[in-house]
Order: C-alpha cells, then structure tokens, then sequence
C-alpha cells in the first residue's frame, strides 16, 4: 500500500506572523519557517500504520518554495521512505484551484493507495484542498476525522461536526483529513536523520505535471486589496485590591456589555 | 430594496441532524442580499421541503430551490455537490455562499473543484464593486484585511459563521423542486450518527456575541465549572484554551484559537489564560476582551480592554454576585 501524506511548511505560529504588502504573498523571511504541526500528525497517523504492517509505503509529497527542502526532509527524518517536492516559480502565490490541479496531477503520478492531510493548515486555515483532491482524482473524501483505522482496503474514521459526531466509512483510494484530537508525532532521531539523507528525494516542476501555472483562460481567485490592521492596544490593567470582580462588572455596565 | 443588479446569489443552507435549517443560514442570506438576490437551495430528507422552505424564505430567501433526496442519510458530501451542480446550472449565480463548516468547507471545495470555479474560502463579509464580487477576509488572526476576486465566471465562497451581521427581510415563500441527477462520483459513506449529548441552554460557540474561555489556571475539571457559571450569568457561550483542553478539563469542540474555532464577539471573558499567540489569534478581533490572571506579565493583557491581575477564584465569584445584585 502506498500512502502519500500531504506536509506544509508554514510561518512558526509562536512568532510575529507578516504577509507582504506589495504582493499579499507571506513574508517567509519575517518568521522561521517550520513543518505545520497538523501536517506531523497526519504523517504520524501513515507511519504508526507502516510500523505495525509490512509492505506499506509512505511518500511526503509538498508544493512549496525551494527554500522548504530542510522542512520536507524532516518527514524523511521522521520515517517516510521518499518525497516529492513539487517546487516552481510560476507557481508563487497559486491560488487554490491551481494548487489542487497540480497536487493532483502529482498524487496521479506517484500514485496512491491513501492520501492523508492535515484538516486546516495554520496559515491559510483554507481546509478545502482534501475535498477539491478527491473530486480531481474521482475517490471519496473523508474529512476532519478525530480517529482513523486504516485497513487493506478501506479506512474508517469518526468526524465530529456541528451537532454530533459522525462514523464514516471509504473505499481506497480515498483522501482523508484529520484533525489535531489526533496523537502528536514522533521525534526524528539521529539514525532517522541520517538516514534521510539517502532516502529519495523527488523534485518536480509545473511542466513535469503538464500543469500551465499562467493559463488566463482557467478562472482565478485573485488578491485586490490587502491592509494590515493596526495591533490592538492594551487597555486597562488593575491589580485586584479585593475589588476586581465588581470592577469588571462596573466595567461591563459602563460599556453596555449586560 | 436597494440598486444592485438583479444577479442572483446561490445560497446553500444546510440542514441540522434532526432537519431543521442550521442557524448559519441568516447570515449567508443576509450577506447574499447585500450583492444581489438571495436565491436559496436547501438539500432536504424527503418530506421536509415545504417546512424548510418556509424557514428560509423567513431568513430572506427570493425563491427556495429543493432537492429531495434520501441519499443524505449515508453519502457523504456527494448528494449535496450534485443538488449545487444542479441548482448552479439553473440558476448561473454570480456567486456561491456556503458555511464555513465542516461539511460545507467539503461541498463547495468538491463543487469548485468540479466545475473550475475559483473559491474563496473562510470569508468574513461579502461585497461588489463595478467588477463584481469581492470577497473580503480576515488573515493571520484578524492582524490583516484582505479582499479577492474571480477573475471571471462565479466565485465560490464559504463565510465564516457568525461573521456577517446582516440580515435579510423575510420574503413570500417561493418553492421551487429541483432535479438533481446523481452524478455517481465516489462518495464516502456515513455508518452512524450520534448527536451531541451536550443539551447545554448556552449559545453555541461558534458565532456567538459573548464567550466566557478557561484557561489552565482554573486548575482542574471540577474548577472549570467557575466557567460555566460566568458563562451562564453573562449568557454566554463557554470556550477554553488549548491548554485546558489538554488538559482534559473541557471536550476539543470548545477550544479558541488558531486550531480551534475564531470567535468575534461582542464580549470576550478570558480566565486564567495566558494568552499564547494561537490564542490570541482566534479571539483578538473580539470588540471588548476582559483577562482575569494571576501573572502580571501574562501577554493576555496586551489585548485586554480591562485586565485584572488576580485570583480567578476569588474575583469571578465576586463578578457573579455583582451581576446578581444589579438584577435584582
């Protein structure tokens, strides 16, 4: 079984956060970048099902600026057997149906037993890229699942939405998402760090995938405005002299908030 | 009504586990009316078209498309995406407003995907300029203000619940049957479903105007009950930090922040949160935050309208019976 996990480098959510005002793109160079915490778990999830069966094959596949190599090959590190880089200028600032298109276009020539991503990446939180996966590769989607048994040929999952939770069942292939009530993922130790060095490590540009990042005839989201909201400033602060709670209620009054 | 061209907006509701319209279906109409006419499409268990239809022409729907299926029950997202292809060809929206929710993240990724729409997701308000529709979001916690577009054809949009204040008039109710063929793509299937066993009289809260969150200083599960009366004393919705649910002492569905769910509402209660910058980013853009914490330096108080450096233990108990004594 090959199973290919979908890993994002994104801005580290423990610092200052910025996107460029000229372009919109994210300022990589404002924060350190590293490898999103959902993306660990969803690879967790492939490598605790290769440990415990034999003949499973787990790929890291990424679309991401060429600076990212250090950040894919820490899934290496971790213990995925190969990685695909979909790496290309023309592919800056894609938006999400260009990404979709070419992710697809990459898992359709890797090829796929499972594909695992994160449910919301921490930068653009879009949440959308699974579901738009598997509707370009015609196989089910089962998304933000909080538990997941893969099996042979299917993969079962529980997925918690607004007013309950839900069991679902899919077929392989299939793209699932999973959410961070999944466990934490393992530390890449020294031996797995050496041993990514000899792992394959594949690089592919837009044109490898038949994919035509600039074809105005393809319908785009694009960006029109961008502005930074000035930061929120601190208000009052008390230290409570045995008064605090009835000065948080004068406080409310005051402002008509009961 | 107001000057906007007649184009119709494609709103799909969705329905709540028990068949009622979910209580996102205001605001999707209510930001549909702003850029044009709200026409609705509601994916319905048989039986129930009429009933829903009433509710959303209520909530502001022109005319209310439904498609029956019983294919809802144990498909998941498929029937949905073939009632919107369906409703879409029909109509030839301008736009596409779906909820922001789990399932609906999936309809309209599955539906943009299909019909090479461009999408524009997690979406805070809706508008048009001479070009078309604008998209306007909320990035990086609500730190900037960013506006997209399609560059032709309809923009698929999924709005983040509770964001849009407007509200659309009630309209005469317009049901019109739709046929949706299935398009036979391959769908996931639901086992089962449990409801949530929460029957809590508090707001829900994603969307909600006020929100009490705990943090770790509560100290435990049974402590983290001081929440829940605040919660009830202000009727508000009750939320935590992530800390606090690791710590087992609140279910995940309650967390704030980054990972969990972005709230935005009038009055935001932090008690016994630090204020770790994923946190921050799924309350900041809260109108008035109160911070109640015992550590001075806590960055909570960086984003505190009124802070209070203290004992959650003695200073809420004290809030509860204040608000108590001005009632009466």
């Amino acid at each position: 079984m090959r199973i290919v996990v979908l890993v994002k480098e994104v801005p580290d959510t423990y610092g200052e956060r910025k996107l460029d005002l000229e372009t919109g793109l994210a300022d990589r160079a404002a924060s350190e970048a590293v490898l999103d915490e959902i993306s660990e778990r969803a690879l967790e999830v492939a490598l605790a099902y290769a440990d415990a069966h034999d003949g499973v094959e787990v790929v890291v596949m990424s679309m991401a600026a060429e600076r990212a190599v250090p950040t894919i090959r820490k899934g290496l590190a971790m213990g995925a057997a190969s990685a695909v880089h979909i790496s290309d200028p023309g592919l800056a600032g894609a938006d999400l149906g260009l990404t979709a298109r070419t992710l697809a276009a990459a898992l359709r020539r890797t090829g796929f037993d499972l594909v695992i991503a994160g449910n919301l990446s921490t930068d653009g939180s879009g949440g959308v890229i699974p579901a738009m996966l598997a509707e370009l590769l015609g196989v089910p989607n089962a998304t933000a699942l909080s538990s997941v048994e893969i099996a042979a040929d299917s993969v079962v999952g529980t997925r918690d939405i607004d007013g309950g939770t839900m069991r679902v069942s899919a077929a392989l292939p299939a793209v699932i998402s999973i959410t961070e009530a999944l466990p934490d993922a393992r530390f890449p130790n020294f031996k797995g760090i050496m041993a990514a060095k000899k792992k394959p490590f594949e690089t592919l540009g837009a044109a490898d995938l038949g994919i035509e990042p600039h074809d105005l005839s393809v319908a785009m989201s694009i960006m029109t405005a961008i502005a930074e909201k000035p930061p929120r400033s601190a208000g009052v602060k008390i230290t409570d002299d045995g008064d605090g709670g009835v000065r948080i209620a004068e406080f409310l009054i005051e402002n008509r908030l009961v | 009504m107001t000057d906007h061209p007649p184009a119709p907006i494609l709103v799909l509701l969705e329905t709540t586990p028990n068949g009622d319209l979910s209580t996102s279906a205001a605001g999707l109409l209510g930001a549909a009316s702003r850029i044009g006419v709200p026409v609705a499409l509601v994916v319905a268990a048989p039986g129930r078209p009429q009933e829903l239809a009433e509710q959303a022409a209520a909530a502001g729907a022109d005319r209310v498309l439904v498609v029956e299926t019983g294919a809802l029950a144990n498909e998941l997202t498929i029937p949905h995406v073939d009632a919107l292809a369906a409703a879409a060809a029909a109509v030839t929206p301008e736009a596409v407003l779906i909820s922001n929710s789990v399932d609906g993240r999936d309809i309209a990724a599955r539906f943009a995907a299909r019909t090479g729409a461009p999408i524009a997701v997690d979406v805070v308000g809706v508008s048009r300029d001479a070009e078309g529709i604008l998209a306007h979001h909320s990035v990086y916690g609500g730190a900037y203000e960013v506006v997209s577009a399609a560059t032709f054809g309809p923009l698929v949009v999924t709005v983040r619940q509770g964001a849009v204040d407007a509200r659309a008039e009630a309209r005469p109710v317009v049901l019109e049957p739709l046929d949706a063929a299935p398009s036979g793509a391959a769908s996931a299937t639901i086992e089962s479903f449990e409801p949530a066993a929460e029957t809590s009289s508090r707001p829900e809260l994603r969307g909600a105007k006020r929100v009490v969150s705990g943090g770790r200083g509560l100290g435990s599960a049974e402590q983290f009950a001081l929440v829940d009366e605040l919660a009830d004393a202000l009727g508000a919705a009750v939320g935590a930090s992530r800390a606090a649910v690791d710590a087992g002492y609140i279910p995940a569905a309650h967390q704030v922040g980054q990972t969990g769910v972005s709230v935005s509402p009038q009055l935001y209660v932090a008690l016994g949160i630090s204020g770790a910058i994923q946190h921050r980013a799924g309350m900041q853009t809260a109108k008035n935050i109160i911070a109640v914490n015992k550590d001075p330096d806590a960055p909570i108080f960086e984003v505190a309208d009124f802070g209070v450096v203290g004992d959650v233990f003695t200073v809420v108990p004290q809030l509860i019976s204040a608000l108590a004594e001005r009632k009466r």
